[in-house]
């Protein structure tokens, strides 16, 4: 069975403390950023992207 | 086939109101206003689907513990879900509180679902922290160390102690679960009693339509008085 976890450390370095940015008094970790930017993009994209089965009219199937 | 003075007894009148507060055409319709077929309108049950798979895999890694969980394959992988799941869980549920919050779902009697909700949110903060406590390695440890100083500095340290293992181990598998399990139920029964607040367009057009009526009043009737399954335009 082929490791997976050696292919995933050879992207993201998983020994060492992950990085973190730091603007002041802010400091937040990529992780966390990464995670608040993709929940931003999902709102946007669950207000502007049409929902299966909505008619113009607004009348439902 | 019911006696005569049946309709007196606790039972029936427990019954009559029950019904009364949470008629089940309201528990289970079939159909729903039209501006809920929306994106927005599904990161409410997301946050439920997502919490249904936290329980099972927490339930499971209860009743096969550490030594399971820690060692072995499945346990690792049982584990892993049990995290993930609580990682989708906030990421579909602040998603859900954005929403309900640009939409000011409080508006039409609809106060209580929205504290309720909030509540909720905060309480799965903190069955989350613990969850972190309880992991049983370096790094709950240090988590635990880090939480006890920020716990202290706030004024809130007396009252429970993240230090100490089966105090945090029963708190997040009791009695935060229990408390959490409480307000969502509650907060699903009033979505569903009080129904799914109407864009703010829809909810102004029934106002319009109310003369001399509250506004709460307005926003509050936009689903309750049109029957479930009545097609209604979306405004916009």
């Amino acid at each position: 069975m082929p490791d997976h976890r050696g292919v995933l450390a050879a992207l993201i370095p998983m020994d060492s403390p992950g990085p973190y940015l730091h603007w002041g008094v802010i400091q937040i970790s990529v992780a966390n950023l990464v995670v608040i930017v993709l929940m931003l993009l999902v709102f946007v994209l669950a207000l502007f992207l049409r929902f299966p089965g909505r008619h113009d009219d607004g009348s439902q199937r | 086939m019911t006696a005569a003075g049946d309709e007196r007894m606790w039972t029936a009148r427990l019954r009559r109101r029950a019904v009364s507060a949470l008629p089940p055409e309201q528990l289970l319709p079939d159909r729903q206003p039209a501006y809920v077929s929306s994106w927005i309108y599904v990161f409410g049950v997301l946050s439920l689907a997502s919490l249904l798979v936290v329980l099972v895999t927490g339930v499971v890694l209860a009743l096969a513990g550490p030594q399971w969980y820690h060692v072995s394959g499945t346990g690792r992988f049982v584990n892993s879900l049990h995290l993930w799941s609580v990682e989708l869980f906030f990421f579909t549920m602040v998603i859900h509180l954005w929403g309900k919050f640009f939409m000011a779902a409080w508006r039409g009697r609809r106060a209580l679902t929205w504290v309720t909700g909030a509540v909720a949110f905060l309480g799965s903060i903190g069955t989350a922290f613990t969850g972190y406590l309880v992991q049983s390695n370096f790094d709950s440890q240090w988590i635990a160390g880090e939480a006890k100083d920020g716990l202290n500095s706030v004024g809130i340290g007396a009252f429970f102690n993240v230090l100490n293992y089966g105090q945090m181990l029963l708190f997040h598998v009791v009695l935060l679960p229990l408390v959490l399990g409480v307000l969502i139920v509650w907060h699903v029964l009033l979505v569903r009693r009080r129904g799914v607040v109407p864009p703010y367009e829809q909810a102004a057009a029934a106002q319009a339509g109310t003369a001399g009526g509250h506004r709460a009043d307005a926003e509050s009737t936009v689903d309750s008085t049109v029957p479930v399954g009545q097609k209604q335009e979306v405004a916009g």
